[in-house]
């Protein structure tokens, strides 16, 4: 993919680790012109206000909800007139026969295969598509790029069939594999991406000194890998976290196997409405990815050195 | 091998957990020890091994399911009648329709653009900043939402009340028009200005996946090239022009490549928001509803085979790419 | 026990390895040795019904079927308790799966060959598709059939019949053919409960001079559902306007959609819902009903914003805790009034139970839930109210409240002409899709003729 700036050969054996260690050196700096501190600020209150309007609304009355704004608390805060309320998540929380915490149990059960093994198969894929010569490959890898366009709804019959007729029906195997498959094309061309651009001197000395692709790919690829591996793997944590199709079509309400996600779908009440309830749910949810992203966040800085550009 | 299937307690399903996860990096491994056997393996035993396993995956899981549907889609309602290309002919004659064509060629050329150009603004005023992990987790924060809390998020944006005495305004968006004394609107219903509205709705949410994305790309810039250019008195807009564009290129293709796809195939915040209605219905919700609300799986694969062939493009312009960056190498 | 039991029915196709068939036997033995010693997860009584109808069905005991509906949270848990007394008679264990998905995720299930036990089917026009395109659902047992003909109207009966065959017996049921109202309000504004169409659009009229503002209220929007509330005002007024007859002929697709008696009712309904004058209250103008939940239209009832929301006995579901629901409290609902006094045509609905294959044990539970037994203790069992059936048999005194005893004595009274919610019966595309999207369009600006041709050449052909 990558179209090499003139300006970047200059750094042409500039190792990645060291570019991080200058600039671990330096101070952070404040944000250079009024312009930019204008820019983000805008853009950071744009992104963050509907988020926080639906916080402020899960912890109100449900028939306050529906007569004024969230704003509104603010002014009444002054008036004393605020009124604030657990009951929503109460309800969203104790509401149930089943206890919350089997489907964060079931959330996290399915979560984490669903994360390791299309990393673990695209890996395999995406070396082999960077750095193993073969007819045909360039086409082979824009077939498989372009299989992400493949709408989940039409693999949900004949999978289904599959794990019917394989005995898997209602087990974890189903989401585990269906994600997998479905994680797969874009899996396969992000790290790809991020693969080829590797020096191609890195992986030429170690052929030289006759390793083997596949010590190539443990000594040379994995290690530069593993910030691109960690980028793609908290995006894919938290589509499946987030995902409903997948698990409704192959584990169904089964509180056994059932992920968050269906149990929330539900707080919303047989004939739909109940929004004061699906507000305190969406948090819930966002509990688990929330702590990740933060968690993680310094492999997204560092992430993707390896790729993108040659370092 | 009951508990294979069926694990009851959190303990035996993390230990089913743990068992799936070890499987299969045992497999990988094995696949990899296995290549690794012979001095000098063939060629074909090297492809078979690395992506023998992926291809079975794909092809089980995604091809098989795709051909089918490109069958289906020449086939009447419940599959049972070869009705040629009818089904196509609806899909690309019906004037209701031809309107769906054209919301989806407007969500996958907006959405990507403007998540792509707000997400790489972003990653470079805050780049280095004092706030900036906070300041890019505030971004990044609509990706953890589900489509679900997305959903209502953005009623309480859009919610109309009138303006009448003793009524207030519940959604945002129209509280602002009132304060700055202009009537509320129904954003929802006025055409074709609705379908911007829904759009907004994933801006909102793939800008974190393109400022993340761009901020690591941003970062990889080797700092001796950026102090090069510092000393040749570049600064502000001509570092962004000269410097960063030109090196996070690679980058900029990959985001705007993966959120246009994704875009094709978003349908739920249609869905839920406007179902379709007042002129707003994408390929993506008319497909699904067509195979799962009117039973007619004809249309409905038809539906999703222009999908497909909506994809051309995208995939042809990364096919260039790709061209470019060999030749480069 | 259940999780085992469960399991088990997932595998029973194919692991045949002994070890798993040793873990069934187990769990079979466990659970059955759990009911004889008396049963049930609360008490140790006796079921409070009589075990002698599940018999005939031989030694089921220890079996699960699993049932699949759209009834979630927190509707559930009463639909849940209505099944113990069967469990405690018969050994076997109800597996309930609720999904809002319900609808979508049927028939994706039946056609990978995954299909549940049996399932609570809102729609006969789904009904009808599983039956002729999917060719999916078992038909109902001699003993279902018996307890239908002895409980239900042959109207009800017929609903769940497809080509003559009778596949599903009748579950709940509702009443849409009502117009909440205050009944306090009215006392003190002096308004009188319209008899007739002519009287409702006078006392329309009349509101609205004297308040000052449209007395209705009204929304369709139901998320990927919109539309279906105003389906049921047009289905209301076919009723009313060109009668039963021409309504099942409607229906059945025998005269057009778009023919003139139709259009006709529909531009009726139009002289409420297209009058800004008459609406939207509080809420905006005509347009504004596409776009409001119908959970939220009604609410302003409460506090005096609105006067009129023509909505089914579940509305009552809407009301927050604490609102008085009574024939002189804060809200209650009249009968959308005929033509004239002396007419009763309803607009009914309910979901039906079908089963997808002829186990005994599956069978044994259809017959449960088709008897008066089941009637009263699901009765019982909600005591929050919104609960209604149409077994003539039902003990009214047992329903939770005096709202759903109206409603039973509307749906039960000798002079009711029932309709089935026609949107609920005609084929998916139109009763599900065109239908609705018909609605909106026709609210947002379009003709009644422009709305009903277009629904008339989107009728599916083959």
């Amino acid at each position: 993919m990558t179209a090499i700036p003139s300006t970047g050969s200059k750094a042409g054996t500039t190792s990645a680790a060291s570019t991080l260690g200058q600039r671990a050196g330096k101070a952070r700096r404040r944000l250079s012109n009024p312009w930019a501190s204008g820019i983000a600020i805008i853009l950071a209150i744009l992104w963050t206000l509907p988020t926080a309007g639906l916080f402020i609304t899960s912890f109100r009355k449900q028939i306050d909800i529906g007569r004024s704004g969230w704003w509104t608390v603010f002014g009444d805060l002054f008036t004393g007139d605020a009124r604030f309320t657990w009951d929503n998540y109460d309800a969203a929380l104790h509401g149930s026969s089943t206890n919350l915490a089997q489907f964060f149990v079931n959330s996290i059960v399915i979560t984490l295969p669903s994360v390791v093994i299309p990393i673990a198969v695209a890996l395999l894929a995406a070396y082999a598509f960077a750095w193993i010569d073969f007819k045909g490959r360039d086409w082979l890898f824009v077939f498989v790029f372009a299989l992400q366009v493949v709408p989940i709804q039409v693999t949900m019959i004949p999978l289904l069939r599959q794990f019917v007729n394989w005995g898997l029906a209602g087990s974890f195997w189903t989401v585990w594999l269906s994600h997998s498959i479905f994680a797969l094309p874009l899996a396969t061309f992000l790290l790809h991406n991020f693969m080829k651009d590797i020096p191609r001197s890195l992986v030429e000395a170690a052929t030289v000194d006759g390793a083997g692709h596949v010590q190539v790919f443990f000594r040379v690829v994995f290690p530069l890998m593993i910030p691109a591996i960690a980028a793609f793997g908290i995006f894919q944590f938290l589509w499946v976290w987030n995902d409903l199709l997948v698990a409704l079509v192959f584990v169904g309400g089964s509180p056994d196997v059932a992920p968050l996600t269906v149990r929330v779908a539900e707080l919303s009440g047989t004939r739909g409405g109940a929004w004061h309830l699906l507000s305190a749910g969406a948090f819930i949810m966002m509990i688990v990815p929330l702590v990740v992203f933060l968690s993680l966040q310094r492999y997204f800085v560092r992430g993707l050195l390896a790729g993108s550009v040659k370092g | 091998m009951d508990w294979l299937t069926a694990a009851g307690s959190p303990a035996q399903k993390f230990t089913l957990m743990l068992f799936a996860i070890v499987l299969f990096i045992g497999v990988v491994a094995l696949i990899l020890f296995l290549v690794d056997r012979p001095k000098n393996p063939r060629k074909w035993m090297l492809v078979l091994g690395f992506l023998g396993l992926p291809m079975l995956g794909l092809g089980f899981g995604l091809v098989y399911p795709a051909i089918d549907t490109i069958r289906n889609s020449f086939l009447n309602r419940d599959g049972t009648r070869f009705v040629g290309l009818d089904n196509y002919v609806t899909a690309l004659t019906d004037a209701q329709f031809l309107l769906v064509l054209r919301n989806t060629a407007i969500w996958v050329i907006v959405v990507p653009v403007l998540a792509t150009v707000i997400g790489l603004v972003y990653a470079v005023v805050v780049d280095r900043s004092r706030f900036e992990r906070f300041a890019k987790a505030l971004i990044f924060l609509p990706m953890a939402i589900s489509m679900v809390g997305a959903s209502i998020i953005w009623r309480f944006v859009y919610e109309f009340r009138p303006d009448q005495q003793g009524i207030q305004q519940v959604g945002l968006l129209n509280q602002v028009l009132v304060w700055l004394g202009i009537p509320p609107q129904q954003f929802l219903i006025d055409q074709p200005w609705n379908t911007f509205f829904l759009i907004v709705v994933l801006i909102w949410i793939q800008t974190g996946f393109a400022m993340t994305l761009l901020s690591a790309a941003i970062k990889a810039i080797p700092d001796d090239i950026v102090e090069a250019a510092r000393l040749d008195g570049l600064s502000g807009l001509g570092m962004f022009r000269f410097i960063t564009i030109p090196s996070i290129r690679p980058t900029l293709v990959v985001v705007l490549t993966t959120i246009a796809i994704a875009t094709l195939k978003v349908f739920d915040i249609v869905r839920t928001m406007t179902a379709g209605n007042f002129g707003t219905s994408v390929v993506a919700l008319e497909f699904y509803n067509q195979s799962f609300r009117a039973f007619n799986s004809g249309l409905g694969a038809a539906l999703a085979v222009l999908l497909f062939v909506l994809v051309i493009p995208i995939i042809a312009y990364n096919v260039r790419q790709l061209r470019l960056s060999e030749e480069v190498r | 026990m259940t999780r085992k039991a469960t399991s088990a029915r997932h595998r029973r196709r194919t692991l045949a390895a002994g070890a798993s068939l040793a873990v069934v036997a187990l769990a079979l033995a466990a659970c059955s040795s759990d009911d004889g010693g008396g049963g049930g997860e609360e008490t140790g009584a006796a079921p409070e019904i009589d075990c002698a109808p599940y018999e005939q069905f031989g030694d089921i005991s220890g079996k699960t079927v699993h049932v699949y509906t759209s009834i979630v949270d927190p509707e559930s848990q009463a639909h849940i308790d209505s099944y113990k007394p069967f469990t405690e008679c018969t050994g076997v264990e109800i597996n309930y799966e609720p999904s809002r998905e319900f609808e979508a995720q049927l028939p994706v299930r039946i056609q990978a060959g995954n299909p549940p036990d049996i399932a609570i089917i809102n729609q006969p026009g789904m009904l009808r598709t599983l039956v002729r395109q999917f060719d999916a659902v078992t038909p109902a047992p001699q003993a279902v059939e018996e307890e239908v003909d002895a409980n239900f109207s042959p109207e009800w009966k017929e609903y769940g019949t497809v080509d003559g065959t009778f596949y599903a017996a009748p579950y709940d049921a509702n009443v849409k053919s009502f117009v909440w109202y205050s009944p306090t309000a009215f006392a003190d504004a002096g308004y009188e409960v319209p008899q007739t169409w002519d009287d409702l659009l006078a006392l329309s009229d009349q509101i609205a001079s004297d308040a000052g503002g449209p007395p209705w209220c009204a929304g369709v929007e139901s998320g990927d559902a919109t539309g279906w509330p105003g389906t049921d005002f047009i289905e209301d007024m076919v009723l009313r306007v060109a009668g039963p007859d021409v309504y099942n002929q409607w229906i059945e697709h025998e005269i057009p959609f778009n023919d003139p008696k139709i259009v006709e009712a529909w531009d009726e309904a139009g002289k409420i819902l297209k009058n800004p004058e008459l609406v939207n209250a509080g809420l905006g103008d005509v347009r504004s009903i596409a776009t409001t939940p119908w959970t939220d239209a009604g609410q302003g009832i409460l506090n005096g914003t609105c006067w009129l929301h023509r909505a089914a006995n579940f509305y009552a579901a809407q009301w927050p805790e604490g609102t008085n629901v009574a024939e002189d409290g804060d809200v209650w609902a009249f009968y959308l009034p005929a033509m004239t006094q002396d007419e009763r045509p309803t607009l009914v609905a309910g979901p039906f139970i079908a089963a997808f294959n002829d186990k005994p044990e599956v069978q044994a539970f259809q017959t449960y839930l088709a008897s008066t037994d089941w009637s009263n203790v699901k009765a019982k069992s909600t005591p929050g109210g919104g609960w209604v059936s149409a077994n003539k048999n039902l003990d009214p005194s047992l329903l939770a409240n005096d709202f759903d005893r109206y409603v039973y004595q509307v749906l039960t009274d000798p002079t009711t002409v029932a309709g089935y919610d026609a949107s609920d019966a005609m084929p998916s595309e139109v009763g599900a899709g065109s239908f609705w999207t018909g609605i909106v369009n026709w609210l947002t600006g379009q003709s009644t003729q422009q709305v009903v041709d277009q629904i008339e050449n989107g009728w599916p052909s083959d």
